[in-house]
């Protein structure tokens, strides 16, 4: 397999400017002309439809939501950043570049992030322009937050309801095209196959949800943004729904899987409370501005918070980490909440947790200003728990909640399938080994807004298209393929659920190739992976028919598909021999307990190729030059 | 705890619809209401028989694909959460609890809990935007919104398009959804220039979807989950009428 990154000439900070000035352009009266399809309609799809829309183009958009509002981004809390440098702390567009290629211990490519950076300013303009309504201050000015561990205030927030606003403000934008009629809009379809015709992507095959009609449509060229796969692990904070058959069987028509292994845990989850639990919900992290996360001095504790003085206390992130304190990056939280709660000193019933205590926020700030700053948060914790925050420190432990790995694409956001082009989370780029906080709504409207309805519009420019048609052969083999698929699914007839099954496979993903992963375990891992999904294939039960709305044969089909890319992943995490954000190989540590990177053998993004069987793909390397940011140890001492 | 439930099951938008019993054992108070669902689900699956059909995704009451009438009450009892946020600390041991869909004929029955709400995305298609172009905007600062203004159109706009406010209205009417659009982009800056072709077009469409009219019974305020006020119906009546003069 060929891979090239197409990284354009020139200094970083001219790359993008050259590469659009270089880049073959479709004349307006042709682009009706073009047929692109958009898988995804969260906030990469709505953006790259709309915009795509807006320029003329025959766009054709596909979820399996009833409406693009229901995408997943739609449950994002915190922020976005934006380099605007409001707050006049000295950031600018190279500060972004640079916390985004550190953040992401060294395994981004450059050229992205800082194109990332460079476009992120026109991001927070056009949703403003939307009527998104960020927050502001009396005089009327855009209001910004620290977060995530930075040390400037450069996320803009609405509310703690972000990912709302700016899915609706792209949502709008998606509407006003359906509107105009320059998109088509395809709601309750699941896109469960690619079309490939003389090498190109050239359509897609997918299900109607509410008829069970296998449908085709052809097209010149597809875009996924079909979102993350964090549900591998069954638990997680990802909408029910999320999954990764898009990128998954994308994958097995020969588009390349980055660096599947890069996993981001969130510190702030609300921890597990039974066997029913379902998914998890994340807190945002703006509350370690002022909570504080602390595990009682003595194991095994069983004292209940109140009864347990200060001086019994260990703030282990402040002790730790004296001038990041409590606002040390994600990873390097979640850690250490997991590695004091496996060394006993785990609070609540189930032990697998730590406090989060705002009693010193509110002796300071007051209940008021605390209600005002994080009311919501509290109420929600305090609908799920029971518990009232304001009285007893709030439990969190760590849970899934991004994935930075994906299908690996070049400067274009295009696969290594010509003519498919992924965007969002559902691609491997900009965030390398650990995403910061608010940047993957930055990525994901960059990527829709900015950059991709340009790389397309080249792509389209610079190739002939041979017409096709939804009767050609390719789709009619891969229509047959997914029939046969689902025929299988639904003849099996065995004993245990869908959900069952997901739970059995999340549960060992978690534990051997969660957060914090060994050559022991990983090797476990990948021998008890391939066994639940031999079972799983033999005894798995789904009733009803598949021309009718059927829940429990969607869920199979997906979990069918995590259960060969979860392997895909254990695979992955146990060659990468050393640490490096998400990836915490516990051999590969620092004599503090830091991830320890390996930069002379693994400074490079590993791109598997599927080979025809699960279990055994062909790893394909693209080495990363920095050229910008030297590489050195993370610390947050 | 032992509960009893009264589902209502329908195939799809032609078969006629029942309610059927079904007995949930075990649940525990922590469980979420849509948890307890997965559990009898899991039952019914393993005796060979089809799920309950009802559409979640978020669970964390921010998508708004959930939604079903639990006791005659949109959503079920408890303010400002949606059904997904609903604990079974709520009921009681013994409780016999009936579950439906949304009723409106805006909102056809697909299966089950699963409604189409399709017709709240014809009313947004309709001039629930603004026209802004992707590309060449002025900076974000150039359009000052006071905090008192942007803090109102935020709650505006924290709408999560449920359908709640129709199934809890006795007339369905979808005031409260098209006013909640009307009243944000009429509120800020950005959305004056189309404000009375916007009002205009989207409650033509809401008639059109066969949405009932308001009769002030406020019953959509109390079960909205976002809290949303009606005075943005109120605002909508204004822009309404000022737009057609
Ligand atoms: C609880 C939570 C809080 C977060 N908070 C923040 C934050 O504060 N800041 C930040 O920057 N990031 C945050 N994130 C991350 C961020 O929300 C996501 O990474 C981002 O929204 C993903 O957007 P997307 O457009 O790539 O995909 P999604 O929003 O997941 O959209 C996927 C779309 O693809 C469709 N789809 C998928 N598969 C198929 C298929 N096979 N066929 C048809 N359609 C398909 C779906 O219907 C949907 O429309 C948060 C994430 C979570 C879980
Ligand atoms: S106004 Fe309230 S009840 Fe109606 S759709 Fe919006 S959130 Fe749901
Ligand atoms: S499932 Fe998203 S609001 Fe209830």
């Amino acid at each position: 397999m060929t891979m090239n990154s197409n990284i354009p000439e020139g200094p970083i900070e001219k790359k993008w400017s050259n590469h659009k000035f270089n880049m073959k352009l479709v004349n307006p009266a042709n682009r009706r002309k073009y047929k692109i399809i958009v898988v995804g309609t969260g906030l990469a799809g709505s953006s790259v439809a709309a915009t795509l829309g807006e320029l003329g183009y025959n766009v054709h958009a596909f979820c399996y939501h009833e409406s693009p509002r229901r995408a997943h981004s739609i449950a994002a809390q915190g922020g976005i950043n934006a380099p605007k440098n409001y707050s006049n702390d000295g950031d600018s567009v190279y500060r972004l570049f640079y916390d985004t290629i550190k953040g992401g211990d060294y395994r981004a490519r450059e050229s992205n992030v800082f194109r990332l950076a460079e476009v992120s300013g026109s991001i927070i303009d056009q949703c403003v322009a939307q009527g998104v309504p960020f927050a502001r201050d009396y005089a009327g000015y855009l209001d910004n937050r620290s977060f995530g561990g930075a040390q400037v205030a450069r996320t803009f927030y609405a509310r703690g309801q972000t990912g709302q606003q700016l899915l609706l403000g792209a949502y709008a934008a998606l509407n006003r095209q359906i509107d105009v009629g320059t998109v088509k809009f395809y709601d309750r379809r699941e896109m469960l196959d690619v079309v490939i015709i003389d090498g190109k992507a050239r359509g897609i095959v997918a299900r109607n949800l509410i008829s069970g009609k296998i449908e085709s449509y052809a097209a010149d060229a597809v875009v996924l943004a079909t979102g993350g796969y964090g549900n591998v692990f069954f638990l997680s904070t990802n909408a029910k729904a999320s999954n990764a058959t898009a990128v998954w069987r994308a994958h097995k028509k020969g588009a390349l899987f980055g660096n599947p292994c890069f996993t981001q845990i969130h510190p702030t989850c609300i921890p597990v409370s039974g066997e029913h639990q379902s998914k998890l919900t994340l807190m945002s992290e703006s509350l370690r501005n002022d909570g504080r996360v602390w595990v009682p001095k003595k194991k095994g504790d069983t004292r209940s918070a109140k009864d347990i003085p200060e001086n019994e206390r260990d703030y282990y992130l402040e002790r730790l980490y004296p001038s990041f304190g409590n606002l040390v990056p994600r990873d390097v939280a979640s850690r250490r909440a997991k590695e004091m709660c496996d060394n006993g000193y785990g609070v609540g019933a189930s032990k697998m947790a730590v406090y989060l205590d705002f009693a010193d926020a509110i002796k300071r700030l007051g209940s008021d200003e605390v209600f005002q700053k994080y009311g919501n948060l509290l109420d929600m914790y305090k609908q799920i728990t029971g518990e009232d925050p304001y009285k007893v420190p709030m439990r969190i432990y760590p849970a899934v909640h991004y994935t930075m790995g994906g299908l690996w694409v070049d400067y274009n956001l295009m696969s290594t399938i010509p003519g498919l082009f992924v965007l969002g989370e559902a691609n491997f780029s900009d965030h390398g080994a650990n995403r910061l906080g608010a940047s993957a709504l930055m990525q994901g409207l960059a990527d829709g807004y900015f950059i991709a309805p340009y790389t397309i519009s080249n792509y389209l420019a610079s190739n002939k298209f041979a017409a096709v048609k939804e009767d050609n052969k390719e789709f009619t083999e891969a229509e047959n393929g997914v029939t046969a698929t689902i025929n299988k699914l639904l003849s099996i007839d065995g004993t245990k659920t869908v959900d069952e099954f997901h739970r059995e496979f999340g549960k060992a993903m978690w534990d051997y190739v969660g957060m914090a992963r060994n050559k022991a375990g990983l090797q476990k891992a990948l021998k008890i992976l391939p066994e639940i999904r031999e079972k799983f294939w033999k005894e798995v039960k789904i009733t009803g028919n598949a021309h009718d709305i059927n829940t429990e044969l969607e869920k199979a089909q997906r979990v069918a598909d995590f259960m060969e890319l979860g392997e895909l992943m254990a695979i992955d995490a146990l060659h990468r021999e050393e640490s490096c954000g998400g990836h915490f190989r516990e051999e590969y540590q620092t004599e503090e307990g830091e991830a320890k990177r390996n930069d002379k053998k693994f400074a490079y993004v590993a791109a598997w190729e599927y080979t025809g069987k699960p279990g055994k793909p062909k790893m394909n390397k693209e080495d990363l030059d920095f050229e910008e940011v030297h590489p050195s140890q993370r610390s947050y001492k | 705890m032992k509960l009893t439930l009264k589902v209502w099951r329908q195939n799809n938008k032609n078969d006629e619809g029942r309610f059927v019993d079904y007995a949930a054992k075990d649940v525990s108070p922590d469980m979420s209401f849509l948890e307890m669902l997965d559990v009898v689900n899991i039952d019914l699956v393993k005796k060979g028989e089809t799920p309950i059909v009802f559409d979640h995704d978020c669970r964390e009451g921010i998508c708004g694909s959930c939604g079903m009438m639990i006791n005659g009450r949109a959503h079920g009892p408890g303010r400002g959460i949606a059904t997904c946020q609903l604990h079974m600390r709520s009921f009681n041991d013994g409780d016999e609890i009936t579950i439906e869909p949304w009723r409106a004929k805006a909102f056809p029955v697909l299966k089950d809990l699963m409604v189409d709400r399709t017709s709240f995305e014809r009313i947004m298609r309709a001039g629930g935007y603004t026209s802004a172009k992707t590309g060449g905007i002025p900076d974000g600062n150039t359009i000052l919104i006071p905090k008192p203004v942007a803090d109102e159109a935020f709650d505006a706009a924290a709408c999560i398009g449920c359908g709640a406010c129709v199934a809890a209205c006795p007339n369905s009417s979808a005031m409260l959804f098209v006013g909640a659009k009307v009243s944000q982009l009429a509120l800020l800056p950005q959305g004056q220039a189309e404000r009375e072709t916007r009002v205009t077009r989207m409650v033509a469409q809401m008639d059109e979807e066969k949405f009932g009219s308001c009769s002030n019974t406020y019953a959509c305020e109390a079960e909205c989950p976002k809290g949303i006020s009606v005075t943005h119906i109120a605002r909508l009546n204004r822009e309404f009428v000022s737009a057609q003069f």
